[in-house]
């Protein structure tokens, strides 16, 4: 590789790196299909919450009494509730709000827990004691419980849902990355970027964030999970998203008074749905730490 | 020899399965070891020579296997030996030590307890004299106070300490065959000598025979019969003692032996002949000293509890110490672990602040700048530092060249992408870089190439005086020798000046003119390198010196 | 022992205050009047007011704070409306059938979940270990509440195993003497094997319902504490010693990966406590997490402050507890307190 004639600054030429992770991204998901299958899964549910709203046969909201009720069908392949409503368009409209509620309260706190994590780690002192002392404070609930605290006091809004999900995992995010960061801060290479003058700021953003990055996109795939389940579980004790909106929750929870006179199909199909959402973020998360783990990494 | 010999390695291949293949780490080796002798298994990292041991002992990890040869034991077939027999031999007939001593110990166990199950496990013990028997063993490793120490956990005891419980619970069954492996290694010089003293002691006076497997040349022919050179998985040679120092039969051997320091031995000595003579000595600048500390004092506060609210007297790192260093002038601040060397290093390099004292570089008092605000001061680019590990010291998403740059972009000393492209790669020239490395990763690069990455880093800004933190401690003993030179070299052509912060006195005694001994954060005694060396004054120096190996030359 | 006791309960402290503070916020921060919320949906203006002076809404903010902290310290959450009781009085008369639910969840969890991540760590690669890691995934992706009715559907619509779920007892069953409020131990202390059985056929499916979902975390990490235990140095010592192998299993490697496997049970009761609103939910289970919900649906929110207060205290407790476990098994935190 010559660079006589290359203006460009060394900066600007990663892409030995890009590539080389690239590969090993591709050989990792050709060792481990399942990962590919949580990626197609990911396709799928993307596609449900992008485009399945104009494709569902029915109308979510629309109830016919005249089928309520039924049995899966042909015309209603996950059946009908007990208002008639087709369960299939329901469940497909639903990832919509569900996925919407999970990619907002994570971006929330990937921004704000990795930003007062990576300062409390880097500056130590009173930022750290600050952060940390929050982070104990949200940690002292059992967090589920805590998130029905705050959407009971704040209101039963879907933003208080988004909220409340993104503060009770503000201490995941937080100590991760003060962890990540304060075990980077004496390390030699930030060391070196101080005596090359790099100031605080600069320190933060070109040898900490890049490198605690890929560690934070995994915790980011295995929390959309559990933002997941922590939004349904709000709607499904009433908190939250209001009927008739569909819902995974909800419609689970609409479906728990039939389970026991053997109306199954009502809770299952949102159920599972639910179910495969939170799965498929899980495996992607398992998969990704494969591709970020430096152990495995040759 | 005519009897059979205790341990015999024939033709012994071990292969381990990774993702890339099956690797072989141990090529057809062939080893023997005597009744009651010494053997010192000899080689660099990646030469195979743990994982031979590893074989013999049978406790190879879940990727590697033994694919071919032989390993007999006084007769048994330690190849078809089961499971079973395997466990009874081991720490009854053959024990092994390791390295990282604390770590070699379970933590939540009392020493005495974990002595005991080895005692219990082999029969040597009943429940009745058990704790008799295992207190008898650490009295044998001259462990003081042993019914104390029976009821010690771990954390509480020394590096040195562990070692020396590692080493009672490797003889407490009397076996007939040591393996020590790599046991000194992260120990301090003074503590090896110590550990090396007993384990020799004990096994010659037991009759025992021992196999020494370490990276340090000169420790294996200071305290082994006989030497067995491995290199990538392949014995080279295999030579006494006496004799391998003065009559190297095999190139790598030669190579390995030239580039161990040792007494007597000047810098370019330990380069392959062929190399280049030494630049003429440059004449150091006369008149006021580049860096001149005085009165340096640095305190820790210690963690108070929560209940008791009465703070507790601040450890004192460093001890109000003074010295000064002349423009072109290398010093080497030397001493054993935790003697507050570093802490002075890192203060003078103004990322830690002084508790009281001053530190005037280039004239100018930088001991009052507080550290947080040294990044933008004039005389920043002026002190730089060479670190310790090459690995940890560059950022894993920066390429060679964006780290060289680096100082460059930040100093504002050249401008322009094709200027600082031009001078990263005049720097990798300086530095022995191959200018087609520089796009690299650092996950791409060897250990000698980091190290020399972090050099030119460190030179880019044209400093006054370089900090050099141990830069070849995690390096083999070949890629020390490359790159102690290249730092001499380096400081005739640019006039820099080096404080040379090390614990390895044979290191620094090739690299400086002055050398600082230090001692519990205080100066024990400093001068001229070839005075303080030759004729030590303080006891603790001729301590050092004397812990230091010295094999037959 | 007790200095590390005391110190330990030093260290609880700020959390505890900071409990406090946040379910004091909690109180302030509902939406439009909160004394209107207080005073229900059907109050007049008047009882409106009444309720803000009788709150001290009226008052600066730290005024309201001292008010509240005093009330607390006399255990006095306020009243629901909906039972007409003290709220300290409705939790206490619910908690025991709330905590005994949780601990034979945890209980199940970890007979299976131990083993099975020690099963796995020790053969590696096996069929027990991908089960482990199917296990662990599928566990955690399982919302509880979905598990407990696909439960319900299979052993009580389905096979018939099961009693309706509807509470601790079947309609016909009399509750034990109360001792300890645990049905379970209540009834054998009694004597009662009828009403034993009954209550732990009440209590199988939704103990296993938390215990499926707590199962995960568990046999997760109890795995990856082995794996890393087995790897380590001292195990190699111990291997190297020719301790039996079962010598090495248990004394060397098993003490040392409980450690981080007790560390974690702070995180799975946080898990629990949560999951048990829901599990309750769904097995009409009368204690504190379906009282909470029944407020929620009133929107009579003294009990569900008071809830979150409880259980966030009763946590608190727990995570001391687990702190004082882990210094019984770990030397090294004994010796630093």
């Amino acid at each position: 590789m010559s660079a006589a004639g290359s203006p460009a600054l060394p900066a600007e030429r990663p892409r030995a790196g890009v590539s080389a992770t690239l590969a090993h991204a591709r050989a990792v998901i050709a060792g481990n299909p399942v990962t590919g299958f949580a990626f197609a899964l990911l396709l799928g549910l993307v596609a449900c919450a992008t485009v399945g709203p104009s494709l569902v046969p029915y109308d979510p909201l629309a109830s016919d009494t005249a089928v309520a009720l039924q049995a899966p069908t042909l015309a209603h392949p996950f059946g009908t509730d007990q208002l008639g409503r087709d369960i299939l368009s329901r469940v497909v409209v639903a990832a919509r709000l569900d996925l919407a509620i999970a990619v907002f309260s994570v971006a929330l706190v990937f921004v704000a827990g990795g930003l007062a994590g990576i300062m409390a780690g880097f500056f130590g002192g009173w930022t750290d004691r600050i952060v940390g002392r929050l982070a104990d404070t949200i940690m002292a609930f059992p967090l589920f419980v805590l998130a029905m605290g705050i959407v009971a006091a704040l209101g039963n809004t879907v933003g208080n849902i988004v909220l409340a999900t993104a503060i009770i995992n503000f201490p995941l995010y937080a100590r991760l990355a003060r962890a990540e960061a304060a075990q980077r801060r004496n390390a030699g290479f930030v060391m070196a970027a101080r005596l090359t003058g790099n100031t605080d700021l600069r320190i933060v953003l070109t040898a900490i964030l890049p490198n605690i990055l890929p560690i934070m996109m995994v915790q980011m795939s295995l929390t959309m999970g559990y933002a997941i389940l922590n939004a349904a579980g709000l709607s499904f004790i009433g908190l939250g998203v209001r009927p008739p909106t569909p819902e995974w929750g909800i419609m689970v929870a609409e479906g728990a008074g039939f389970i026991v006179s053997g109306e199954w199909w009502i809770a299952l199909f949102p159920g599972l749905a639910l179910m495969l959402a939170v799965f498929c973020f899980n495996l992607i998360g398992d998969g990704l730490r494969d591709i970020v783990d430096p152990q495995r990494r040759t | 020899m005519t009897a059979l010999p205790l341990l015999a390695i024939r033709d012994l291949t071990v292969e381990f399965a990774t993702r890339r293949g099956t690797v072989q780490a141990v090529r057809q080796v062939d080893v023997s070891i005597a009744k009651g002798e010494t053997v010192g298994i000899v080689g660099e990292s990646g030469s195979g020579k743990s994982v031979t041991s590893y074989a013999v002992m049978r406790i190879l990890d879940r990727a590697g296997r033994i694919a071919g040869g032989e390993v007999g034991f006084s007769g048994i077939d330690l190849r078809a030996a089961t499971e079973r027999q395997m466990r009874d031999l081991r720490g009854r007939e053959i024990s092994m030590i390791f390295q990282n001593p604390r770590a070699a110990l379970n933590p939540i166990r009392k020493v005495g307890h974990q002595i005991e199950d080895v005692l219990r496990q082999h029969a040597e013990a009943g429940s009745g004299d058990a704790k008799a028997k295992a207190i008898a063993a650490l009295e044998q490793v001259k462990i003081a106070r042993p019914e104390e120490r029976y009821h010690a956990y771990p954390f509480e005891l020394s590096g040195g300490m562990c070692q020396r419980v590692v080493i009672a619970l490797a003889l407490a069954c009397r076996p007939q065959l040591l393996i020590a492996d790599e046991p000194t290694t992260g120990l301090d010089v003074t503590t090896q000598k110590a550990v090396m003293d007993l384990v020799t002691g004990l096994t010659r006076e037991r009759g025992m025979a021992t196999v020494l497997i370490t990276h340090d040349l000169g420790l294996a022919a200071t305290y082994c019969d006989r030497i067995v050179v491995m290199e990538q998985g392949r014995v080279v040679e295999t030579a006494p003692a006496a004799t391998i120092f003065r009559a190297p039969a095999h190139a790598y051997t030669r190579r390995l032996m030239q580039a161990t320091p040792r007494p007597g031995a000047t810098l370019r000595d330990l380069l392959p002949e062929g190399a280049p003579a030494a630049a003429p000595e440059r004449a150091r600048g006369a008149g006021a000293p580049l860096l001149a500390v005085s009165g340096l004092v640095k305190d820790y506060p210690k963690a108070k509890s929560l209940l008791s609210r009465k703070a507790a007297a601040p450890f004192r790192a460093v001890d109000s110490l003074s010295f000064t260093v002349a423009r072109g002038e290398s010093v080497g601040l030397v001493g054993e672990s935790g003697c507050g060397k570093s802490t002075t290093s890192t203060m003078v390099m103004r990322l830690l602040d002084p508790t009281e004292g001053s530190i005037v570089f280039s004239g100018e008092e930088i001991g009052r700048v507080p550290a947080a605000r040294f990044a933008r001061h004039p005389l920043r680019p002026k002190i730089q530092m060479v670190f310790q590990d090459p690995t940890e010291s560059l950022n894993p998403r920066w390429t060679a060249a964006r780290a060289i740059a680096d100082p460059l972009l930040r100093f504002r000393t050249v401008q322009g992408g094709e200027a600082i492209r031009a001078r990263c790669e005049e720097l990798a020239r300086l530095v022995g870089l191959p200018v087609d490395l520089l796009d690299r990763f650092p996950h791409q690069l060897s250990g000698g190439q980091k190290a020399r990455v972090g050099i030119a880093r460190a030179i880019a800004p044209s400093p006054d005086l370089v900090i050099l933190d141990e830069p070849t401690a995690a390096l083999d003993v070949s890629v020390q020798a490359v790159v102690l030179n290249l730092l001499a070299d380096l400081k005739q052509a640019l006039g820099m000046s080096y404080l040379f912060v090390s614990h390895d006195l044979q290191v620094v005694r090739l690299l400086c003119d002055r050398v600082i001994v230090m001692r519990a954060g205080g100066i024990v005694e400093e001068g001229p390198t070839a005075e303080v060396l030759e004729a030590p004054k303080a006891e603790y120096t001729r301590a050092l010196l004397a812990a230091i190996p010295r094999p037959p030359v | 022992m007790l200095r590390t006791l005391l110190d330990r309960l030093a260290t609880t402290l700020p959390a505890l205050a900071g409990v406090v503070v946040v379910s004091f916020l909690l109180t302030r921060v509902l939406p439009g009047d909160t004394a209107a919320y207080f005073a229900g949906p059907a109050a007049t203006p008047q009882a409106i007011a009444q309720i803000r002076t009788e709150l001290g809404l009226d008052r600066p903010l730290p005024e309201q704070f001292a008010r509240y902290v005093a009330d607390l310290a006399r255990g006095d959450l306020g009243r629901s409306l909906t039972t007409g009781q003290p709220v300290t009085v409705d939790l206490g008369a619910r908690l025991p059938a709330s905590a005994e639910l949780t601990l034979v969840g945890l209980a199940l969890a970890l007979l299976v979940a131990v083993p099975l991540g020690v099963a796995a760590a020790l053969r590696q690669g096996s069929l027990v270990d991908h089960a482990c890691r199917i296990v662990a995934t599928a566990g955690v992706s399982l919302p509880v509440f979905f598990t407990g009715l696909l439960l319900v559907y299979a052993f009580y619509f389905v096979l018939g195993w099961a009693p309706a779920p509807l509470g601790r007892l079947d309609a016909f069953a009399s509750p034990p003497p109360t001792r300890t409020g645990f049905f379970l131990l209540d009834s054998l202390m009694a004597g009662d094997i009828e009403t034993f059985r009954a209550a732990l056929a009440q209590i199988a499916l939704p103990g296993l319902t938390l215990a499926i979902f707590a199962l995960a975390p568990i046999a997760r990490i109890t795995r990856a504490a082995m794996l890393a235990v087995l790897a380590a140095d001292f195990v190699r010592t111990a291997r190297a010693a020719g301790l039996s192998r079962r010598r090495v299993v248990v004394t060397y490697a098993l003490r040392n990966a409980m450690l981080p496997v007790v560390t974690t049970l702070g995180m799975v009761f946080s898990f629990l406590l949560g999951a048990n609103v829901l599990v309750e939910k769904v097995f009409a289970w009368p204690g504190v997490g379906s009282y909470a919900v029944e407020a929620l649906i009133a929107s009579d929110f003294a009990p569900v402050q008071g809830f979150v207060l409880a259980m966030a205290l009763l946590y608190t407790v727990l995570n001391l507890a687990i702190d004082l476990a882990y210094g019984l098994i770990d030397p090294r935190v004994r010796e630093a307190a």
